[in-house]
């Protein structure tokens, strides 16, 4: 297939059916991140990146036969490796016997959130999971160091690239306070049900990344100026560190989070709170910083 | 909890939020003293850790209060130590070096990303060496790999950024294997703790998810070691990038990748699966040799002097590798030491070529010509580095020869000694090229005059090369504390 556009969307109903599969799977979180990031964001930013090199593949100059060994290699190895892993939904199989039930019995206690994939992600593992920010804000300043975002004049106030369609707008000024109040309700609500600073970051730069398409380059910097998004994003690294910097200083591990309050588990609901406010801004600022590199470029000829 | 008590998270978290705050600032000038501080400071934990481990044994560090395997350890034994203590002192090094290099390179409104980034991948490779958490390794390469690829693609010129490509195709395609290699192991054991799945792993080894896991993981981190012939996107990132990368990713990042080696084959699986009951000493040996052969050979007639450095690099892995393959004490010896050492001379080299490229704007062999009585402290810094790439006594790199030849009379493999010294012939050829250009040869009539390099580049390299000759006479340090991590691991598996 050489039409890159038709293979954009083919990942993007990829990760729809994935999605999907993690639904069925009762993994809830994860099928959100999917959906939100997988189909949602990343489609866009692959689109906006297929406008400045075009839509087509040139024909490769290898031949295919190397990486078609490669691949079925791998692949045969997969196979191979899951013929003796125990059966899906085994409740005997080991990762549901080791550090599992402690997650499952003693994380509302420990942690005191209902929604356990919290507890471990931002918790039991935060480490990892500020480590995953870190990652976000790297690949932001992977991006601005190579491409930057630029002004031209097409980064003026009040001009669009679709043209000015009236029930495009109207749509759109309805849907974005919802995208955005969404965006709120996942980001604050990640204790209790699916959600997080994960999804939220990235629902909120999705309602940006919509009234910039509708509305103009220039009218969405308006409203966040491009030199704020990597401070903004650094900002939230330093809000998640900050929160393990604390309570290193008072003396307990770093991102300990039972040293915020006096009662250990209220420590730890803060605690949360305040990491996922981090990783929020961090997604956020970093996707849409991303897609104002992509989108700011001029098209070459 | 004091101070002390925190210096293993330390380590790691302050590069890691130094780039932040450099990004924050956005300002060339305060950026770079922001990461100048943060290397120093992070370089001083590492050493007291090395202290503290030599003097009271594994430090064992619980992130977030949690108990392993629930949750994550920062677990530093003598091995994380020592590597660690490596890779905070090049970056050390490296940024005392990179304020003129860096500004000349880089365009002025980037320079402070450009730190971001840097210390991005320093805080990386850092955090796998002091981690004690398998899925944490591998959110740890991701940093250190994501900004790799974006400071090798500011390189001055335009070949830089498909280099950058292509070691990101590779590299992810590593990092995804070592992601699948560490899901096998999860689905078996129920554990990401790299002590506990080492306790849980044997009654599940004779399973093909355990054996699949360990081919992934191991194809993985061969991609990202460069072991020859996963190493094509080495020469191209080392020839393009910018001079200060070079010189830190050299020395650096591939000896994580090996330091990653050594703690999955030897310490995770255990010495008597990965290679008595898996065929893979053998693989890593004949792998070790071609690698050390072939790229030897290719550097001999390369003309661009950072690739030369480069596939020489390449060669030097294959020592490394060749050293794990015997599977003996010596051997293992052999390897981290050369990790030690290796990271001292092509740290040294490759600043040193960076100096030239500051003054001459490239670094090729025509370059050179005359270069001896025009640069003359910096062509002693690169002799001498190349000294110790031979592995001529006194300097450092003839101690870790020393140890692997050892180690392969030990197993009664004299063709492989023969091999190995046949390698540092081959070195001794690319190394004279230099050296015959650089002082038989006149300056070209049309040569631009050349000063030498300003003295913030000229310490910064006679600090490697000092290091290089220290090491190569006191070894109680270097080879006292590889000999007892080599104990150890080789221990723990029985």
């Amino acid at each position: 297939m050489r039409d890159l556009f038709g293979v954009v969307i083919l990942f993007s109903i990829y990760s729809f059916m994935t999605a999907a599969l993690f639904m069925d799977l009762d993994a809830v979180d994860v099928a959100f991140t999917e959906a939100a990031v997988g189909a949602g964001v990343t489609t866009v930013l692959m689109l906006s990146c297929l406008r400045l090199t075009g839509r087509w593949e040139r024909r490769p100059k290898h031949s295919p036969l190397l990486p078609l060994i490669v691949v079925a290699t791998t692949g045969t190895a997969l196979v191979y490796g899951t013929l003796d892993a125990p059966l899906l939904g085994d409740p005997n199989a080991p990762a549901h016997q080791h550090v599992a039930p402690r997650y499952i019995e003693q994380g509302p206690i420990e942690v005191g959130m209902p929604n356990m994939v919290t507890a471990v992600l931002a918790s039991y593992r935060g480490y990892d999971t500020f480590g995953e920010t870190v990652v976000i804000f790297t690949a932001g300043i992977a991006v601005l160091l190579l491409l930057g975002i630029q002004e031209g004049p097409h980064t003026r106030p009040g001009r669009t690239a679709i043209g000015d369609q009236i029930v495009l707008r109207v749509v759109v000024k309805l849907l974005i306070p919802l995208i955005l109040l969404y965006g709120l309700y996942v980001q604050f609500h990640g204790d209790f049900g699916a959600g997080g600073g994960f999804q939220a970051g990235v629902i909120f730069a999705t309602g940006f990344i919509l009234y910039d398409l509708v509305f103009g380059e220039g009218d969405a910097r308006l409203v966040v100026p491009p030199d704020w998004l990597p401070r903004l994003g650094a900002l939230g690294v330093l809000i998640y560190g900050g929160v393990g910097l604390y309570s290193l200083f008072a003396g307990k591990p770093f991102l300990d989070y039972s040293a915020l309050a006096h009662d250990p588990v209220h420590g730890q609901h803060l605690g949360v709170m305040l990491v996922e406010i981090g990783v929020g801004i961090t997604v956020f600022s970093i996707i849409l910083a991303i897609f104002y590199a992509l989108a700011g470029r001029a098209r070459r000829a | 909890m004091t101070l002390i008590d925190h210096l293993p998270v330390l380590a790691v978290i302050v590069p890691l939020l130094a780039a932040p705050l450099c990004v924050l600032i956005d300002r060339a000038r305060p950026a770079w003293l922001i990461a100048l501080a943060a290397s120093w400071l992070s370089f001083g934990a590492a050493i007291l850790l090395l202290l503290q481990v030599t003097q009271s044994g594994t430090i064992s560090y619980h992130l977030g209060g949690w108990p392993p395997p629930w949750g994550i350890e920062y677990r530093i034994d003598l091995l994380s130590a020592y590597v660690l203590l490596i890779v905070t002192a090049i970056a050390a090094v490296v940024m005392v070096f990179a304020w003129h290099s860096v500004e000349s390179e880089i365009p002025s409104e980037r320079i402070a990303r450009f730190y971001a980034a840097l210390l991005l991948a320093f805080a990386g490779l850092a955090g796998i060496t002091t981690t004690g958490d398998a899925f944490n390794v591998f959110v740890f390469l991701e940093i250190s790999s994501l900004a790799s690829y974006a400071i090798i693609s500011m390189g001055r010129d335009r070949r830089a950024l498909n280099a950058a490509f292509q070691y990101l195709m590779m590299g992810t395609i590593g990092a995804t294997f070592i992601l699948i290699g560490i899901g096998f192991l999860y689905m078996m054991t129920g554990t990401l703790n790299m002590q506990d799945l080492a306790a849980l792993l044997p009654e599940v080894s004779d399973t093909r998810t355990v054996r699949a896991g360990f081919a992934f993981l191991t194809v993985g981190i061969g991609l990202k070691l460069a072991l020859f012939p996963l190493h094509l996107w080495l020469p191209n990132a080392y020839a393009y990038a910018p001079s200060t990368v070079t010189a830190f990713l050299a020395a650096t990042a591939t000896k994580v990748a090996v330091y990653a080696l050594l703690r999955v084959l030897l310490d995770v699986f255990g010495v008597e699966f990965s290679l008595q009951a898996m065929p893979l000493n053998l693989i890593l040996m004949v792998l070790g040799l071609v690698g050390i052969v072939s790229a030897s050979l290719v550097a001999v007639f390369q003309d661009d002097i950072k690739r030369m450095l480069a596939y020489s690099s390449v060669a030097q892995i294959g020592y490394m590798v060749l050293g794990i393959g015997l599977a003996n004490t010596t051997g293992v010896t052999a390897a981290i030491l050369h990790v030690f050492n290796h990271a001292l001379m092509k740290g040294a080299l490759f600043l040193a070529l960076g100096a030239i490229a500051y003054r001459l704007g490239t670094a090729t062999l025509r370059d050179f010509a005359g270069l001896g009585r025009r640069m003359p402290w910096t062509m002693a810094a690169i002799v001498i580095g190349g000294l110790s790439l031979i592995g001529v006594p006194p300097t450092a790199g003839f101690i870790s020869k020393w140890y692997l030849v050892l180690g392969t009379l030990e197993q009664g493999l004299w063709p492989v000694t023969l091999l190995v010294l046949f390698g540092s012939l081959l070195a001794l050829i690319y190394v004279w090229k230099l050296v015959e250009a650089a002082y038989f040869k006149p300056a070209p009539a049309n040569a631009p005059a050349v000063a030498e390099a300003p003295l913030s580049m000229l310490i910064p390299v006679w600090l490697l090369v000092g290091a290089n000759v220290y090491f190569g006479i006191h070894t109680d340090i270097s080879v006292g504390v590889a000999s007892q991590a080599a104990t150890q691991l080789m221990g723990a598996g029985g």
